[in-house]
């Protein structure tokens, strides 16, 4: 049954990231459109971040990878470069875990 | 393409643990290889493997996947008009989009540099596949990711790009709303509704807001903090 799935999710997968520009087409999207596509990255990523940092399969919670992400925002702001951040990430949750 | 080398070493040590991963659950190396060469999303396929693992079946493993790839499909339309080509090569060349790529390859106002995003996600594509044949062949030489801190990688990923988008307090403003939605979904949505939900943020964008500053041929937000 494995391969089926994974045939299956491929399947899908692809399904999902070609609909939008097969779909399109060679069309442009209206203004107003664009105005609601210029703002989707800053929701995905926000969202992205949210529950990549706080969500343990249905729980949200505090963990050890929070506040890797909380220094992370921390170097940021202190105008670290992003191999720097991802760094303080991985550092701050390993060092906590390893308490 | 060089954009991507910090996704691409990430991906290929998460990469690693989905090879392992995968192994304990049943995969052979073989399927947990061209799963990753043809799936290519790291959080549904660790979502399916983690259902596999508990037991459960293609139904639950397939409609997790889509629900946590769900959120391509608006990516997706963004992207859209920033391909060339007819319908089937635009579909295809939708298939680059992943989270990172497909965030640094937007300069705003709807537009995408294509070859940007296509370079960025081909190394982070041979990592992620050669990290999980290392991992599916080679074992748990890399043992625990979570000891070594990887979880927090991405979302610190996400973090810095996202950083880069908040140019204004209307995309301030929707980056909040976002985290809301998806953090309220959590404990009662399945896995990937809540971010494909907060996509629904966005939607303020309708109404005309200021008018923007002029934009900058910004291509790597990582240096454009404001």
């Amino acid at each position: 049954m494995i391969w089926e799935i994974i045939a299956a999710c491929a399947l899908v997968t692809a399904l999902i990231k070609g609909i939008g520009p097969f779909a399109l087409g060679g069309r442009d999207l209206s203004p107003r459109v664009i105005g609601v596509v210029t703002l989707l990255a800053p929701a995905l990523l926000a969202a992205l971040v949210v529950t990549q940092a706080l969500a343990d399969g249905e729980q949200v919670g505090i963990g050890e990878d929070t506040a890797g992400v909380a220094a992370a925002g921390v170097a940021l702001w202190r105008g670290a470069s992003i191999m720097v951040t991802v760094a303080v990430a991985a550092g701050v949750t390993a060092g906590l875990r390893a308490i | 393409m060089k954009a991507g080398v910090p996704y691409a070493i990430a991906g290929s040590a998460l990469s690693i643990s989905f090879g392992v991963l995968a192994r304990e659950a049943g995969f052979s190396a073989v399927a947990a290889i061209v799963m990753s060469a043809i799936v290519f999303a790291g959080s549904a396929q660790f979502t399916v493997v983690s259902i596999i693992a508990a037991g459960g079946g293609f139904g639950a493993a397939v409609s997790a996947a889509a629900l946590m790839n769900s959120r391509f499909l608006p990516m997706g339309i963004a992207l859209g008009p920033s391909l060339a080509g007819g319908r089937w090569s635009r579909a295809a060349q939708g298939q680059t989009v992943v989270d990172a790529s497909w965030a640094m390859a937007n300069q705003g106002e709807g537009r995408f540099d294509r070859w940007f995003l296509f370079g960025a996600t081909s190394v982070q594509y041979v990592s992620w596949v050669g990290g999980t044949v290392i991992g599916a062949l080679g074992g748990s030489v890399i043992g625990d990711p979570d000891r070594l801190g990887l979880d927090a990688v991405y979302p610190a990923f996400f973090l810095a790009l996202l950083v880069s988008e908040l140019r204004d307090r209307r995309s301030r403003g929707v980056a909040l709303a976002g985290s809301v939605i998806a953090l309220a979904l959590v404990p009662i949505a399945p896995a990937g509704v809540p971010v494909l939900a907060a996509s629904a943020a966005a939607i303020i964008g309708l109404r005309p807001g200021p008018e923007p500053a002029a934009v900058l041929p910004v291509t790597d937000g990582a240096e454009d903090g404001r």
